[in-house]
């Protein structure tokens, strides 16, 4: 039977990334994935006839443009198109917007505070002073702090340095803003609730911590890093829906010679001898491997598809303590008509940007309270975006489709497993609230997908439903993440590797984790790394 | 389920009225319907949020305007603080760097103010209107910072920028069309003396002062009452040869006059993303103004440590530079080889026939050496650079001293 070079677990975007890079680099490549489709967490579905649904993942900033341009992604068919800010609704009425031009963002914040009106400056200051010095790192292995290998020593000497030129003030403030939350950072230039809300739903987001939650304030951060062709901190949509972005890996992958297989789910990982020899599948198939790279999640991936003595100890003990709780739910609507927003101007920018509804910081923090009692929200965060508005070819003509990101739901409710009554429940929530705020907009639904924690882990595989493969915290970043001992993209299993977002840099539809497990098989295989760009520089 | 609302209904409708702003990217000052009409060019900027010209008709005639008869330039959209109570002296004092219980009522003066690192926050000018009423006039934004340092001070910040139009008469005319529009005694200010004056039922506020380094003077007026300032001035003025004129003009006054403006020949500690692109006074030529006997002000201990501890480390100068090709951010060499500094300002001077820059580089360069340096210019050319090494000298600014600026009582030109 032949044995593949490589064989990827889960054709998400970090496995096809992992994926392209090895098959370029020569090897003999095998994506198998479980669902009909590839995709992941990067999907765009018909579930209803004329209408594509990004019913995952929703929006696009964070991917990579070196792997973009490396896997020639623009010549398989992906485009990401910037939006235009947004709003949040407040309840008296009246909306605080987002825009782009910053005169037209000072004048829009005046209209609640001339003062945090004239803060904006220093808080996007050092914002991006913060974020150009995550950036250079997001594409590098974090480096092993107890080595003694020079390329470890090398990395974290890189690390210091770029840490000892950091002026006194921002050391500080680095520090501070890797252990805040986000309230009492935002606190530290703004005074007015809306404004704080508006800015707080970045530090909250796929994470099970409420906005008074120290940590939160990186969290932020990590949504701020990226950029859309150079315009840093802007979001966009990936045309045709996020699976636009997994629909030109997989076809990069194939026009490169890789093999994908679809509906082939794995069982476990076949390991001889403390080394990875291949998998098996569901139906007991053995596919032959010399190397195995999960995309699943760390827990998954070592508590479902690797037995547990081929495992150390401590190992297994740090992946079951693995921060992964499930905190968001997804709503995808389809419409037969654009929602209107009495509040909302016809001629607004703001249809064509997210929306929001949650105006103050302790209506957001309330929203949390609900989840640790283990239920989900009564009065929810929502992230809602109609991308149909600058993206044609997701919906019909006139009709839309809604993509509303829900915040917060427990992985269980009530400590028992969620019901289909639970996610109707769930749901209803969400409904009610925009029809608060858009009188008939129950009467344009032509059909709903509702995804609970329980659907995202049953269909998407992400344990818990966690959209991260596991929280953004400190304790669990750069050469902690997803453990201590195991930032490298390798595992205690030989010949098996990490890609997921699981491990640095973390989640978000980045590809950055796929692409830096790529650099150390090949790494470990002493093959080259030329046909990978290296990060583009932050000047 | 959405809960009661915690916070007041917006309050009348004003918050919600002005929701319509989306729709004004570039919204225009008071004196916008005289300036469109007389905007043959259509040829506009964008100063700080507003449509602004940058030349009306012709950039160059423009600025000869300036230098022979009387140029009017809408300054509305400069940012503009009102701070008013018994503690107004008191408080400035301890935000801006020069000494300001020396300032009297009537008078302005050119200061700066600095973070608590000693970084230059922006310049700008601070006008006393009465002993406890002052306006200050900036580049950037401030509001935040004003009003946190106002901690314990019995003062009250507003943002006026909309509420008050502004406008810049300058040039060999200005005092004698301000006279015969019906400002009597308007030749009695000297150089930075203000006074207020009747308009329409309003008043308006007309100082000695100006960015051109000629005889001008700054007028400002509610923002009501500014078309009517307009026509006044341009009614009384066409005798004498007035014009309106857009930036670019002015730019070329102000660089002769060997001033400089907040990110554009420096960066505001605010903006600067990158740590060391902050400055301190005395970085940018603004050290006079640091008067380390007055007191406390934000930043005394950073700058008089950098001064102690020679930590300074550029040093903004003026150049005099070969031939007659402007060196605009052309690179500062020594030796013709060492890179030392930035021209970030350049301009062939019509008035001083000289070829003039403003220049930041790293000390020592600038400071205790200032031999043997050349600046790099690259002069495209129909798509070819023509790439000239020049010498450079540095000379002291302003680059043309004009009698008529400071002569009292001012000529008629």
């Amino acid at each position: 039977m032949k044995a593949w070079d490589a064989i990827v677990i889960g054709g998400g975007h970090n496995g096809l990334v992992n994926a392209c890079y090895l098959q370029r680099a020569g090897l003999d490549v095998l994506v198998v994935e479980k669902n009909e489709w590839v995709g992941g967490a990067a999907t765009s579905r018909e579930l209803t006839p004329g209408f594509l649904y990004s019913n995952c993942s929703y929006v696009c900033s964070l991917f990579r443009p070196e792997i973009m341009r490396d896997l020639e992604l623009p010549r398989f068919g992906l485009q990401v198109i910037s939006y235009e800010g947004g709003a949040v609704f407040t309840r008296d009425g009246d909306y605080l917007a987002n825009y782009r031009d910053h005169h037209a963002h000072r004048r829009e914040f005046a209209r609640f505070s001339r003062r945090d009106a004239e803060a904006y400056d220093r808080y996007s200051r050092d914002v991006t002073r913060q974020c150009r010095f995550i950036q250079p790192l997001l594409m590098r292995t974090a480096p092993d702090p107890t080595s003694f290998r020079p390329r470890d020593l090398g990395e974290l000497l890189y690390l210091g340095r770029k840490f000892a030129g950091l002026s006194a003030e921002e050391m500080a403030l680095t520090l501070r803003f890797w252990t805040m939350s986000i309230s009492d950072f935002l606190d530290e230039y703004f005074e007015t609730d809306v404004i704080k809300a508006n800015f707080a739903l970045s530090g909250i987001i796929g994470t099970a911590l409420g906005p008074m939650s120290p940590g939160t304030a990186y969290v932020l951060l990590h949504h701020y890093m990226g950029e859309v062709d150079g315009s840093v901190g802007a979001w966009g949509y990936a045309r045709g829906g996020m699976g636009a972005v997994t629909r030109a890996l997989a076809a990069s992958f194939r026009a490169s010679g890789g093999t994908i297989r679809t509906g082939a789910e794995v069982d476990h990982v076949l390991v001889r001898n403390g080394k990875a020899r291949g998998v098996v599948l569901a139906g007991g198939e053995e596919i032959p491997g010399k190397l195995v790279v999960s995309n699943a999640d760390v827990k998954r991936t070592f508590l479902k598809l690797v037995e547990e003595k081929e495992l150390p100890d401590i190992f297994l003990r740090r992946v079951r303590n693995f921060k992964i709780r499930g905190s968001s739910g997804k709503v995808n609507i389809a419409l037969d008509s654009l929602p209107e927003f009495p509040a909302l101007p016809k001629d607004s920018p703001v249809y064509r940007g997210d929306m929001h509804f949650t105006d103050s910081m302790e209506r957001m923090e309330r929203a949390y309270d609900d989840w640790k009692a283990g239920r989900w929200s009564a009065d929810p965060f929502l992230d809602m975006v109609i991308p149909t508005t600058l993206d044609p070819t997701m919906a019909p003509p006139g009709k839309h489709f809604m993509s509303c990101f829900v915040q917060y739901a427990p992985p269980k409710v009530n400590g028992r497993d969620w019901t289909d009554a639970d996610r109707d429940g769930f749901a209803e929530s969400v409904i009610s609230q925009i029809a608060e705020y858009s009188p008939g907009f129950r009467d344009r639904i032509v059909h709903m997908e509702v995804r609970t924690p329980r659907e995202l882990e049953a269909e998407v595989g992400l344990t818990e439903g966690n959209i991260f493969q596991g929280e953004l915290t400190f304790d669990q970043l750069l050469f902690n993440r997803p453990v201590p001992g195991y930032a490298q993209y390798r595992s205690p299993v030989g010949g098996l590797y990490m890609c997921g977002s699981s491990t640095h840099p973390g989640g978000g539809v980045m590809g950055a984790p796929g692409r830096n497990a790529a650099v150390e098989i090949l790494r470990d295989l002493a093959k080259s790394t030329s046909h990978m760009s290296p990060a583009h520089d932050v000047i | 389920m959405i809960p009661q609302s915690a916070e007041a209904a917006p309050q009348g409708n004003s918050r919600a009225a002005a929701q319509s702003h989306f729709r004004t990217l570039r919204p225009g000052t008071p004196f916008q319907p005289r300036i469109d009409a007389l905007a043959l060019k259509n040829d506009w900027y964008d100063w700080a949020g507003y449509r602004a010209p940058h030349s009306l008709w012709d950039e160059e005639l423009e600025y000869f305007a300036i230098r022979s008869q009387a140029a009017l330039f809408d300054i509305s959209p400069m940012t503009k603080y009102r701070i008013e109570g018994p503690d107004a002296e008191a408080y400035l004092d301890r935000v801006t760097l020069r000494d300001v219980t020396r300032l009297k009522p009537g008078r302005v003066h050119y200061t700066a103010w600095c973070d608590d690192e000693g970084f230059v926050l922006d310049d700008g000018t601070l006008f006393r209107l009465s002993p406890t009423r002052f306006r200050l006039c900036s580049q950037e934004r401030h509001l935040p910072w004003l009003l946190d340092s106002a901690f314990r001070f019995d003062v009250t910040v507003e943002e006026e920028t909309e509420a008050i139009a502004g406008l810049a008469l300058q040039g060999p005319t200005s005092s004698a069309i301000l006279r015969d529009a019906g400002f009597a005694g308007v030749e009695r200010l000297k150089v930075f003396d203000l006074a207020a004056f009747d308009h329409d039922g309003a008043s308006v506020v007309i100082s000695r002062t100006g960015f051109t380094g000629d005889l001008g003077y700054e007028l400002f007026v509610p923002a009501g009452k500014a078309l009517g300032l307009w026509d006044r001035l341009m009614v009384a003025g066409a005798p004498r040869g007035i014009r309106a004129i857009g930036y670019t003009a002015l730019n070329r006054a102000r660089l002769e006059a060997g001033l400089i403006v907040a990110n554009a020949d420096f960066t505001t500690s605010e903006h600067a993303i990158r740590a060391d692109r902050t400055r301190m006074p005395d970085e940018i030529g603004l050290g006079f103004m640091v008067d380390p006997e007055k007191g406390n002000f934000n930043g005394r201990r950073a700058i008089l440590e950098a001064r102690a501890g020679r930590k300074l480390r550029h040093v903004l100068v003026g150049l005099e530079i070969e031939g007659n090709i402007p060196a605009e951010h052309a690179i500062v060499y020594h030796k013709k080889s060492q890179e030392v500094g930035l021209v970030s300002a350049a301009m062939w001077s019509p008035m001083a026939k000289r070829n003039i820059a403003i220049a930041s580089l790293a000390r020592p360069y600038g400071d205790t050496i200032v031999d043997d340096l050349w600046v790099e210019i690259y002069a495209m050319r129909e798509l070819q650079y023509q790439k000239l090494m020049k010498r450079a000298k540095v000379v002291p600014r302003p680059f043309i001293k004009l009698d008529r600026r400071t002569a009292s009582p001012p000529a008629d030109f």
